[in-house]
C-alpha cells in the first residue's frame, strides 16, 4: 500500500477529510521550504503538494505564476526540490509528498531519472497538470513501478467516458478541479462541486480531493461536506508571498491560516 | 506517406500532441471531430475558398523576381506574394478559416495571441468582418514594439491586453491567452495564430494555410513548365512555412528550407532558433523542439523581429527536421535587415522582418544554385509594421 493510499484508508476509518495545502518549492527561497513543509504538517496537513516551479505555468493564475518567479530567481531545479523531500523524510516518514508541476521540468532530466530519484527520496505521488492519461502511456509506468501514485486531474468539463478512463489511470486519489478556470481564480460553487464530486463517487472508488477556490475554513468544510479532501493553494502562496521577508512571522501566518481550516474539517465528523 | 500525419492522436512522430489541462481536453476533442467533419464538407470548403479569393484577395501571384535574380546571380528566384493578401500577411488564410469554424460551432468570443501582431490584425479583421468579439494578448515588450499594429487592432474593435508575465513576449501572450480560454471555456474560440499549441491545432492551421502551397505549385508548373528546386520560408511557429512546404511533402526533387532567427547570432544564445540549437520538450501544448535551459526552464528568446521570437516552433517542423525531409537554418538580425534592404531597393517590395529572414537565406542559397535552377522565397507578409523598427535602427524619428 501507497503511504498516501495508508492516509486515505485511515482517514476514511475516522470518518476524517484530508486537508492537502500546495506550496511552491524555493518559495520565497530553497532555504525555507523544508522548514515550511514542517510548518505544515503542525498545522494539520495530511498530505503535502509540492509545486515544483515552470517558467510557463499556463494553468495558474498570477499568485503561483509569482512563487514560480520567486522560486527560479533563486535557480531551483527539479532535482534540488526532490533533494528537498529527501531532507523532509529525515524527519517525518508519514506525511505524503505529491510533487505537482509542469512536464518539461521532468522530460528535460529524464523520466527514469526523474522517477528513479523522486521514488528514492521519499516522494510519494506525481502531479503533472499538462499531461492527460492519453500521453501518459510511456510515462506513468516509470512512476507506477516505483510505488509513485500517479495523480489526474478532472474538471467540470470532463465527460463520463474519460472520468471512467483517469480514474482506472489513477492511484493515490483523484484531483478535481472545482470550476473553469485558474488557479486562485474564482469562488467555487459548492453545489455544483457536490453534484459532481458525487457523480465521481459513483465511477471510481479512488478519493476524490477538491481544489481551486478553497481559500478559508467556511469553504474548506463546506466543499469537504461533499469530497474526501480539500486542496489549499493559492491563498498560502499569497501569505508566503506577502511575509517573504521573516520566516518565523511566515510560519506563524501559514499556521493561522491551516489549523482553522483542519479545525472545520474535523468539525464535520461529529 | 508523409503527408498522413499527424496520426489519430495528434503526433507528428515523437512530436505533437496534445498536453493541456483536463479543463481544455473536451474543447479540443469537439473542435477535432468538427474540424475533421468540416474538412469533408464541400459546403465549408467552398464558403472558404471563396472569402480567400473575394476577401483576401487570392491567389496571391508567383512573381520572378528578375532584377534580384540579375543581382544575385545564381537560381531565379520567385516571389509568392502573401504580403499582397487583405491586412498584408499570410495569417489571413488561416483566421478565415478558423473563423469559418467559430462561426458553425456557435461561439461568439473570440481570443488569439500575437507577436507581431500580424496574427492578431488578421483575427481582429475577421472578427470585425462577422461581428465577433475579439480579445488579443500581446506581449507587453510587443505592444511597445508594433504600436502601429495595436492601434490597427483596436479601430478594428478588437481588445489588447498587453500581458506583463514572463518575458513579455509571444511566449506569454499564448501563455495568457490559455489561461482565458481555461477560463471562459464555454462560450470562446481560441484562433491560434501559428502550427503550433494542441492538437487538433497544428492540423488545421496547416490545412487552411497549405493553399500557399498548392497555388504555388499550380503556377510554377504553369509559368515554368517544372516545379522550383527549392522553397525558402521563414520559421517563428512556422505557418508560413508548412504552408509552402506541405503540398511539395511528396516532390522528392524540391528542397525545403526554414530560416528562423538567429538573433545577434546563435553562438551568442541570443536568438529564438529552436530548431537550430534547442532540444525537444513540452510547452504549449504540445512537444516540439524548444530553447530551454538544462532545468527545462523555457529560455528568453531574442529577435529584431517580435513575429519571430518565440522559443518554440510547430511539431510538424519538428518531425520534418528528424527526418530530414527539410532544412532548418537560420540568419542573423543584421542579416535579416540586409536581406529587408535589398528586396526594398531591387525589386520595391517592403518585407517583413520575419520575411527579411527568407529574403536573405534565399539570396545567399540562390546563389551557390545553377542558373537553370528555381528558388521560391514566401514573402509571408509587408513591412509597413516595421517602419519604426527599422528607422530607429537608422537613427531616423518618423
Amino acid at each position: 500500500m501507497s503511504r498516501i493510499e495508508g492516509v486515505m484508508k485511515a482517514l476514511k476509518e475516522q470518518d476524517r477529510k484530508a486537508l492537502i495545502p500546495y506550496i511552491t518549492a524555493g518559495d520565497p527561497h530553497p532555504d525555507v521550504t523544508v522548514d515550511l513543509m514542517h510548518t505544515l504538517v503542525s498545522a494539520g496537513a495530511d498530505i503535502i503538494e509540492l509545486g515544483v516551479p515552470f517558467s510557463d505555468p499556463m494553468a495558474d493564475g498570477p499568485v503561483i505564476q509569482l512563487a514560480c518567479e520567486r522560486s527560479l530567481k533563486h535557480g531551483t531545479s527539479l532535482r534540488q526540490v526532490i533533494g528537498m523531500v529527501k531532507e523532509f523524510r529525515k524527519q517525518d516518514d508519514k506525511t505524503p509528498v505529491v510533487l505537482m508541476g509542469y512536464l518539461n521540468p521532468m522530460e528535460a532530466m529524464g523520466y527514469e531519472a526523474f522517477a528513479e530519484a523522486a521514488a528514492d527520496a521519499g516522494v510519494d505521488g506525481i502531479l503533472t497538470v499538462d499531461l492527460p492519461p492519453e500521453e501518459a502511456d510511456d510515462v506513468a509506468p516509470l512512476f507506477t513501478s516505483r510505488n509513485l501514485d500517479a495523480i489526474f486531474l478532472l474538471a467540470p468539463t470532463t465527460i463520463d467516458e474519460r472520468i471512467q478512463a483517469i480514474a482506472e489511470h489513477s492511484s493515490g486519489y483523484v484531483y478535481y478541479v472545482s470550476f473553469k478556470g485558474v488557479t486562485g481564480a474564482a469562488k467555487i460553487n459548492v453545489d455544483e462541486v457536490a453534484a459532481k464530486v458525487a457523480h465521481i463517487h459513483e465511477m471510481t472508488a479512488l478519493p476524490v480531493g477538491v481544489g481551486f477556490g478553497i481559500r478559508d475554513a467556511e469553504t474548506a468544510a463546506a466543499v469537504g461536506r461533499v469530497s474526501d479532501g480539500v486542496i489549499v493553494g493559492s491563498v498560502l502562496v499569497d501569505t508566503i508571498a506577502r511575509n517573504q521577508a521573516d520566516t518565523e512571522e511566515l510560519k506563524r501566518a501559514l499556521t493561522d491560516l491551516l489549523h482553522p481550516m483542519r479545525e472545520a474539517l474535523d468539525s464535520l465528523a461529529s | 506517406m508523409l503527408s498522413a500525419l499527424p496520426d489519430a492522436r495528434g503526433h507528428f512522430g515523437a512530436y505533437g500532441g496534445r498536453f493541456v489541462s483536463e479543463t481544455l481536453m473536451d474543447s479540443l476533442m469537439t473542435l477535432e471531430k468538427e474540424y475533421l467533419r468540416m474538412k469533408k464538407d464541400p459546403e465549408f470548403q467552398a464558403k472558404f475558398d471563396q472569402d480567400l479569393a473575394d476577401y483576401v484577395g487570392r491567389p496571391s501571384p508567383l512573381y520572378f523576381a528578375e532584377r534580384l535574380t540579375r543581382e544575385t546571380g545564381g537560381a531565379q528566384i520567385w516571389l509568392k506574394r502573401e504580403d499582397l493578401n487583405h491586412t498584408g500577411a499570410h495569417k489571413v488564410n488561416n483566421t478565415i478559416g478558423q473563423a469559418l469554424l467559430a462561426s458553425f460551432l456557435g461561439k461568439k468570443r473570440i481570443i488569439a495571441e500575437t507577436g507581431a501582431g500580424q496574427h492578431g490584425v488578421a483575427t481582429a479583421t475577421v472578427c470585425a468582418r462577422l461581428g465577433l468579439e475579439c480579445h488579443v494578448f500581446m506581449g507587453a515588450e510587443d505592444v511597445q514594439r508594433q504600436s502601429l499594429n495595436v492601434y490597427r487592432m483596436k479601430l478594428l474593435g478588437a481588445q489588447v491586453h498587453a500581458v506583463q508575465s514572463g518575458t513579455r513576449t509571444l511566449k506569454d501572450a499564448m501563455n495568457d491567452a490559455m489561461r482565458d480560454w481555461v477560463s471562459h471555456v464555454d462560450d470562446t474560440f481560441y484562433i491560434i495564430g501559428t502550427v503550433a499549441g494542441p492538437h487538433p491545432y497544428p492540423l488545421l492551421v496547416r490545412d487552411f494555410q497549405s493553399v500557399i502551397g498548392r497555388e504555388t505549385r499550380r503556377q510554377a508548373l504553369e509559368k515554368t513548365g517544372k516545379l522550383p528546386d527549392a522553397l525558402v520560408a521563414c520559421v517563428g511557429g512556422g505557418s508560413n512555412a508548412i504552408g509552402m512546404f506541405y503540398p511539395f511533402l511528396g516532390d522528392e526533387s524540391v528542397e525545403m528550407y526554414g530560416v528562423e532567427a538567429g538573433g545577434l547570432g546563435i553562438e551568442t544564445g541570443q536568438h529564438a532558433a529552436p530548431l537550430c540549437a534547442g532540444r525537444p520538450g513540452v510547452l504549449h501544448g504540445n512537444r516540439t523542439y524548444l530553447m530551454e535551459d538544462e532545468n527545462g526552464q523555457i529560455a528568453g528568446t531574442h529577435s529584431v523581429s517580435a513575429g519571430l521570437d518565440y522559443p518554440g516552433v510547430g511539431p510538424e517542423h519538428a518531425w520534418l527536421k528528424d527526418i530530414g525531409r527539410a532544412n532548418y537554418v537560420s540568419v542573423t538580425d543584421n542579416e535579416a535587415l540586409d536581406g529587408f534592404r535589398m528586396l526594398t531597393r531591387v525589386e520595391g517590395i517592403m518585407p517583413a522582418l520575419e520575411t527579411a529572414h527568407a529574403v536573405a537565406y534565399g539570396v545567399k542559397k540562390a546563389a551557390e544554385m545553377d542558373k537553370d535552377q528555381m528558388l521560391v522565397i514566401n514573402i509571408s507578409g509587408r513591412g509597413d509594421k516595421d517602419i519604426h523598427t527599422i528607422a530607429q535602427l537608422d537613427g531616423i524619428e518618423i
